[in-house]
Parts: structure tokens; C-alpha cells; sequence
């Protein structure tokens, strides 16, 4: 029989352990399905990491999907901590590569030190704006955030399909939906010369050290904490609760945004509707994965982007369908839960029989 | 300090058999030793008080009885339902306590708000894979229950719409619904008025005559010394003494909970200085009379305590709200330090001095998931202690809360240790910590000593007659008439949601202000 025990403190190794089990658990799980596939275990294992690290070129290709997952994830995990169910990442995102092909394409021009700054705060600023508006919703009416941010992404979706067919639609593109390239004084330089990866990451880095100075360091991270953790006492005790919700909002819808502006203006050149393959949503698994720390999105990201790249490659050489990247991430997030559970309580294996008087 | 003997309890109980026995129970929580080495025996049919200071391991030990810890040494001994030898209990195992016969009323009720009393006393004892609900012998049997214990009650109305007292008999029935043999009460009177707690004390003797075995955990000696009939008392995680009821003196029973001579709380007489809060005619709306204030006039002075009585739930809320900075008014003036306050914040009040101790201390006095010295920080995160240009001053804090941590003897692993962790007086005296130790010019006590053991209770008074002494104003709103009467310079009155005038306590008795909480005139009383 198996026991569980309240824990009265979880031992620090514990917690940083408990989601590098979750990942190892989540990968030894989807062996089943693989098995069930007809792959060989261990070869299509060795396939994935190979095709995720394997080479310059397809550490570039990881990297360049972890970029957009450390801001999205960032953007979840600061919201969360303030108890802010921020699901809207997705449409933030959106909102952000729009502001930035908004500002981007050639309506202002000038040298890289104005343009690159400039779509970075354009796009920042739409993201934050996108989520400011369910915050409010919540903070005057009650209204479940929830539920707005989710929907906002369909809306935002749709939002940006419109204005790919008309307004923001490049006269060049023979009818596509798409929006004219971003110039080049407004591209985020790439960090090696051929290949993907560009200097987004190197945003998504400082941000990441950024977001986990300001939560454990700072008087608004403090705020944010407590209000997160009690927003009754934390009002009580004179926390400005309403603020430091719409800081958290802006905060959030920022850092999501920003992920919009690396994805159009770093990677794609120019922006479609299937910009994002849901990086606002695997956002919170990064940062539940994370357990919502800021440094350890940066891990829980490299890891996700991992599997997605590397699933890729071990499909095409096992004929597995690369599906099995969206369950290794789901069977992931499960474990990060049970994870958590493990490190809340003891778990005793207890004998069949009654323990002895 | 003189230590009871347990022999003489061992000859004059023989009669009955032992229902439960606690063997050598040891517990530790890090360096904390919570349970020290704990014997206890309970017999069937008696009533046997357990009681202590916050802190003293009381809670620790029917956690441990409950299963919700396991206990590093020592064991938990039933005797089977069927009669026969003492047998050990499961450890760390609720479901086993409860198929032993071990009921538990908490006291923050652990009732599902949204069903019916029947519903709650149902909960966990059926399948849950069964089509039809057969209620009808289980209704039978809990209706023969109420007629046996008098708990009377009705079963078919929301339990979010009982009274706090009928919500314990619902909790109560549980137990018994499931054969309970011992009764676990933990605080069971600290939600209750005087008459319900006088109520559940016939009750409980009622289910004591029946043979049922109960733990009434307090630290409330008046009713103990009235409902138990054996009192066992623990001390920094030992058992200091058991004594029998008859034989019991309240004073020794008090050194023996605290260790210590008590010190009377004694004012000075002191005149009062200028007027800090001023309210005239004013009027708080909200939901219920709980959180409504009709027309209130009062002031406040440097070097007075006003204190103000009546029975929970009457308005209180609604000034300490006001007072606290947390609402506005809806009409009438509020000043505080003389100045016309028209949009308080409760930042802008703790900043102008004011210390404000909340009710309830675990929901609104501190963030349980942070540290201990996090929790003594934050009302003055934003002041230059603390923080540059928005950074926190880690050193600052904490070297702030080590002093807090000694001179107020806060009992805690240390300044980084989660404030969950801490026991209910130890919260109240880093609340204290947090909001005395920077000379306020008001303070707002709400319930200082509610659920405090004596000793806390003690320390409470002392520091709110030193912020007297030192020419602080002070609101202390509180239930207990011996306190009141004790701490105050004035007393006023509120009953639905109406304050009275404030009144010099020398003219005061309990018997006009239990008039006057009862909701009748002051004339009339007087």
C-alpha cells in the first residue's frame, strides 16, 4: 500500500530535482506509445536528442524554438505568481508581431539603434495593452480572466487575418495574406552568420534574469509575491493589490508581445497568421514546469524546444509521427504536477499487513 | 512549581475501562521538540481537558491521534470496538482513526458550505458508485442521535446558512454519525457566545453520560474548570500536570500552564491629551450589519484606551474597517490627527502612524507563504528602511526581524521561516512585532486575545497599556467584558451596527454592558 504524508518542509534539493525527474518520468512514459508505434526505444531516443544537439545547425533550430517559449513562459510564470491566470499569451504574442510589422515595414525608417528598440517597445506595449484590458475587467467586475485572455487569443487571431487581407497586406504578396518583410534596419541580427538563431535569445536571456531580479529583489516583486500568496493580508497591510495586478498584467502581456516581435522581426522576416504554433499556450507548461521561476523557464523552454525539434528529426527517421512531441510535452506537464505533489508530501511504501503493535 | 501526581487519577478512575491511551508520543519539527515524551490515558465516558499555551503542543498531539502526522516516537493505543485489549493505531492514518472511532470537531469547520447538514454528515460514509441515494435509515439514525444528545438542528437547509453554533452540532452529528467513541474538540467554545457555549457544555456532559470519551482542547480555564472532569496540561511540548476537575485550583492550574506567575494587567490613571481620531456621525454601508455603521461619533485621545464591546458580527467590522483604512465613509467626517480623511488607504494610515491589528490574524494579518521576515517588513516596504530605489534591503530586513524575533519572543526556526509555520500566538506577537515597535500614535486592537492562551493573552496587554503609557491612542474592540473592563479608560457599546457613547469604565459594570450589547438602551440599563 502506498502512504501519503504531509511534508513540513520541502527539502531545497527536492524542489530543483522534482521537475529533472518530471522531464526523465515524461520521456520514459511516451516509451509506451513508441513501443506501441513499432520504433525502436532507445534508437528513436537517440534520434530526438541528436536531431535536437546533435549538430550546429540543429542546436541552432533548438535554440531558435526556445527563444519565443522563455518569453511566453516568462510572461505566464510572472503572471501566476500573482495568482493573474494570464491564458492570453497566444493572443499577446499576436499583438506584438502585429506592432511590430505595424512600425517595422518601412512607415518609419531610420539606423537599427532607433528601429530594433523601436519595434521592440511597439510590440511590448501592444502585448501589455491586449492583457491590461481582461485585468481590469477582473479587477472592476470580477470578470474570470481566464476566460477573456482565452477567448482574446481567438479574437487577436482573427484580428490579425483581417488586417493581413487589408490593411497591414503587402502589395507584393499576390494576394497572400501576409504582411510586407520587416526592413532591415528593424530585423533582430542573427547570432551566427547561416543560421536561424538570432539576437531574440539573447533578448529572452536578459529578460529571464530580469523577471527573476525583479520577483526575488525587488519592492514590486515582493508585492507581487504577496499578493499572489494573500491578496486578503497583503491589503490589509497596505500593498496597493489593485497596482501591482495591472503592473503584473503589463509586465506579462509585455514579455509576451516581445515574443510576437522576435518571432516576425528575428526569424520570419514578415508576418502570417501561423506565426506562432502555440507558443503562447506551451508558455505555461514552461512555466509550470519551471514551478514558475524565472531562471528555470530558460531550462524548462530549452527542453520543450528540445523535444519539438528533435521529435521532428526522429520522425522522419523512425516514421513516427512527430505528434509524439505534443505528448512527451503533455505527459511532461503531468509529471511536473505529480512533481509537485511528491514534494508537498512523503510518500511511504507500507507493507500489506497493519504495522505491528 | 508543583507537579500533580498521576497516581491518584489511576485508582479513582479504575471503573471505567481506557478507550484511548497516547504512549511516549515525541515529535520534532526541525529543532522544535512539539511533543516531548507525551503520556495520556482517556476512559470511557469522561470528559478530559487538555490545555495549554499556544505552542504548548496541543494541536500537534490530536494531529498526531488524528493521523495527520506521524509521530517520530511513541504510540496511539485504542481498545477495539468490540471490547478487549488496548491495540495500536495505524499511523499517520485518518481513515484508520476514524473506523477506530476517533471523531474530530476542528475548530475552523470542515464542512462543505454548499450541502445540507444531512448531506455534510453523509459525506465520506456512502459509495460513491451507487445510483440511488437510500437516505432513509441513515436519516433515522441521525434523528435518533438529536433526540439522545439534544443537538438539535435542522439537517435539510444549506449549511452556508447555519449559525456558527449550528454548524458545530452538524459537526458534532459527524462524529457521532460514524460511531464515534472519542470526541476530539479543538477550541470548540471560540466561535461561540456565552449562552451557545453554555449549550454545548450540556451537551457535551449529555454525551459523556452516554459513554462517549472527550478531549475538550482550551486555554480557556473558566470553562474548563466547568465542562471537564479530569484537566491535563502541557508545557512546551510536555505534560507539566493532570489533575481531576474537583480538586483543581484555578490559580495553580494557570502557573502550571504558563510557568510562571501571571502579571495583572493594571492601568495607570493617565490624562488624556489631544483628540487623534475623530468620528462625527459616521456612517459605513454594507452588506449585513456585520459590515454597516450607522451614524458613529467618537474620539480617540492620546493616552486613552476606548474600548468597544458587544458580541461579534455587530458592526465591529465596519469601524475597524474604518479605522484600519480600508474603507471610506459614506457620510459623516472621519479626522485623524486632525486632518479631514475623505480617501483612506490602508498604506496612508499605517504611514501616519496608526498600528492595526486585524481579527483575524491568519487571513489579514500575514502572508503565510512568505518569511517571517518578510511578514515584519511589509507594512513599510516602501519607506527608506527597507529598499533603494525599489530594491530590497535584505540585510535591513532581516537584522529588523531578529530584533522583532527577541524582543517580542516570537517562537520561530528564524527570520526565514514561512509564518505558516508559526502557532496562533506566535503570529499575533509578530503582528505586534510588526506594527508596535514603531511608535504608533493610534492603534487599532480587533480581537487582540481571541483564541491566546493565557500567557499570550498577558503579553497582549502589556504592550497595548506600554503604547498607552507611551501616549498612543488605542481602539480595542474585543468580546471579553474582563478585558474591556480591565484595559479601558472608556468603554462604548455596539449593537446593530450602533455605537454608543463612550462611557468612563468606572461607571461601567458587566451587568450594564451585557444590557447594553443585548441591544438596550444605556437609559434603560442604567
Amino acid at each position: 500500500m502506498i502512504r501519503f504524508e504531509p511534508r513540513q518542509d520541502t527539502p531545497a534539493i527536492l524542489s530543483i530535482l522534482a521537475p529533472v525527474f518530471a522531464a526523465v518520468a515524461a520521456l520514459a512514459l511516451a516509451a509506451i506509445p513508441l513501443a506501441f508505434a513499432g520504433a525502436p526505444i532507445l534508437e528513436s531516443y537517440r534520434l530526438m536528442v541528436q536531431g535536437a544537439f546533435g549538430s550546429l545547425f540543429v542546436f541552432s533550430e533548438t535554440l531558435t524554438r526556445t527563444t519565443p517559449l522563455i518569453l511566453t513562459g516568462l510572461a505566464a510564470a510572472v503572471a501566476f505568481r500573482a495568482r493573474l491566470w494570464n491564458i492570453g499569451g497566444e493572443g499577446q504574442l499576436y499583438a506584438g508581431a502585429l506592432a511590430a510589422v505595424a512600425v517595422g515595414t518601412g512607415i518609419i525608417d531610420g539606423p537599427p539603434v532607433v528601429m530594433i528598440p523601436l519595434v521592440l517597445v511597439a510590440g511590448a506595449l501592444a502585448g501589455a495593452l491586449l492583457m491590461l484590458g481582461p485585468t481590469l475587467l477582473k479587477l472592476k467586475f470580477g470578470a474570470d480572466e481566464v476566460v477573456t485572455t482565452l477567448l482574446l487569443n481567438f479574437v487577436m487571431l482573427l484580428f490579425v487575418q483581417m488586417m493581413l487581407e487589408g490593411a497591414l497586406q503587402d502589395p507584393m504578396s499576390l494576394g497572400w495574406p501576409q504582411s510586407a518583410p520587416i526592413i532591415d534596419s528593424a530585423a533582430l541580427p542573427p547570432l551566427l552568420p547561416r543560421l536561424r538563431v538570432h539576437s531574440g535569445l539573447i533578448l529572452g536571456l536578459i529578460a529571464a534574469v530580469a523577471v527573476a531580479i525583479l520577483i526575488r529583489r525587488t519592492v514590486w516583486g515582493f508585492e507581487i509575491r504577496a499578493v499572489g500568496e494573500n491578496a486578503a493580508a497583503a491589503r490589509f497591510a497596505g500593498i496597493p493589490v489593485t497596482a501591482t495586478m495591472v503592473r503584473v498584467a503589463l509586465i506579462s502581456g509585455g514579455l509576451a508581445g516581445l515574443a510576437g516581435v522576435g518571432e516576425v522581426a528575428g526569424l520570419k522576416g514578415y508576418l502570417t497568421s501561423d506565426l506562432s504554433p502555440g507558443f503562447g499556450y506551451a508558455g505555461i507548461v514552461v512555466a509550470m514546469l519551471a514551478r514558475l521561476s524565472p531562471l528555470g523557464v530558460v531550462a524548462a523552454a530549452l527542453f520543450i524546444a528540445a523535444i519539438f525539434v528533435g521529435a521532428d528529426s526522429m520522425s522522419r527517421g523512425t516514421g513516427v509521427a512527430s505528434y509524439i512531441a505534443d505528448l512527451v510535452v503533455a505527459l511532461s506537464l503531468l509529471c511536473v504536477l505529480v512533481g509537485g505533489f511528491v514534494t508537498r508530501y512523503r510518500i511511504r511504501l507500507v507493507g500489506a499487513r497493519k504495522a505491528e503493535a | 512549581m508543583s507537579e500533580i501526581n498521576l497516581s491518584d487519577a489511576k485508582i479513582t478512575n479504575a471503573g471505567q475501562p481506557v478507550v484511548l491511551r497516547l504512549a511516549g508520543i515525541t515529535k520534532r519539527f526541525g529543532p522544535l521538540l512539539a511533543n516531548d515524551h507525551i503520556d495520556l490515558d482517556l476512559h470511557r465516558g469522561e470528559i478530559l481537558a487538555l490545555l495549554g499555551e499556544n505552542g504548548a503542543g496541543k494541536t500537534t498531539l490530536m494531529n498526531i491521534l488524528f493521523g495527520h502526522y506521524v509521530a517520530d516516537e511513541g504510540q496511539v493505543l485504542v481498545a477495539p470496538k468490540q471490547g478487549g485489549d488496548l491495540g495500536s493505531l495505524e499511523r499517520g492514518s485518518p481513515g484508520a482513526a476514524l473506523a477506530a472511532g476517533i471523531g474530530m470537531v476542528h475548530q475552523h469547520f470542515t464542512l462543505a458550505e454548499n450541502l445540507s447538514g444531512m448531506e455534510n454528515i453523509l459525506l465520506g460514509t456512502e459509495p460513491i458508485f451507487r445510483l440511488v441515494r437510500r437516505t432513509g435509515p441513515a436519516r433515522r439514525k441521525v434523528e435518533a442521535l438529536i433526540a439522545d444528545s439534544g443537538l438539535a438542528v435542522d439537517l435539510d437547509i444549506q449549511v452556508s446558512r447555519l449559525m456558527v453554533g449550528e454548524k458545530q452540532r452538524v459537526e458534532i452529528l459527524k462524529a457521532l454519525y460514524r460511531d464515534a467513541r472519542v470526541l476530539v474538540m479543538d477550541e470548540p467554545t471560540a466561535v461561540l457566545t456565552p449562552q451557545e457555549s453554555e449549550g454545548l457544555f450540556k451537551t457535551v456532559r449529555a454525551l459523556a453520560a452516554r459513554g462517549l470519551a472527550v478531549v475538550f482542547i482550551s486555554h480557556k480555564l473558566g470553562e474548563v474548570l466547568a465542562v471537564s472532569d479530569r484537566i491535563a496540561v502541557l508545557r512546551g511540548g510536555r505534560k507539566v500536570g493532570e489533575i481531576f476537575t474537583r480538586d483543581a485550583d484555578r490559580r495553580v492550574i494557570a502557573e502550571m500552564m504558563v510557568g510562571r506567575d501571571l502579571p495583572a494587567s493594571r492601568r495607570t490613571p493617565r490624562d488624556p491629551g489631544a483628540v487623534l481620531l475623530d468620528l462625527d456621525s459616521v456612517a459605513v454601508t454594507g452588506q449585513g450589519t456585520r459590515n454597516s455603521l450607522a451614524a458613529a461619533t467618537l474620539s480617540i485621545r492620546e493616552g486613552e484606551i476606548v474600548g468597544i464591546a458587544g458580541v461579534s458580527g455587530n458592526g465591529q467590522a465596519a469601524l475597524a474597517a474604518l479605522v484600519a483604512g480600508l474603507v471610506a465613509p459614506a457620510s459623516g467626517t472621519l479626522r485623524l490627527f486632525g486632518e479631514a480623511i475623505t480617501r483612506p488607504s490602508p498604506n496612508a494610515f499605517a504611514r501616519a502612524g496608526i498600528a492595526r491589528i486585524p481579527e483575524d490574524r491568519h487571513h489579514d494579518g500575514v502572508v503565510g507563504a512568505m518569511t517571517v521576515a518578510e511578514n515584519i517588513a511589509i507594512e513599510e516596504l516602501r519607506g527608506p528602511d527597507f529598499q533603494r530605489h525599489g530594491f530590497l534591503r535584505f540585510a535591513a530586513i532581516r537584522a529588523r526581524a531578529e530584533v522583532a524575533i527577541r524582543d517580542y519572543d516570537v517562537r520561530c526556526q528564524g527570520p526565514d521561516a514561512p509564518a505558516r509555520l508559526l502557532s496562533g500566538g506566535n503570529i499575533q506577537k509578530l503582528i505586534l512585532a510588526r506594527v508596535l515597535d514603531r511608535k504608533p500614535r493610534l492603534v487599532l486592537a480587533n480581537q487582540p486575545t481571541r483564541g491566546l492562551d493565557v500567557g499570550a493573552q498577558t503579553e497582549v496587554h502589556r504592550r497595548l497599556l506600554a503604547a498607552r503609557d507611551g501616549g498612543a491612542g488605542i481602539v480595542l474592540i474585543s468580546e471579553d467584558l474582563d478585558e474591556l473592563l480591565t484595559l479601558s479608560d472608556r468603554v462604548a457599546v455596539m449593537a446593530g451596527g450602533r455605537l454608543s457613547e463612550a462611557r468612563p469604565t468606572e461607571t461601567l459594570n458587566r451587568g450594564t454592558l451585557g444590557m447594553m450589547m443585548a441591544g438596550h438602551d444605556e437609559e434603560r440599563a442604567a
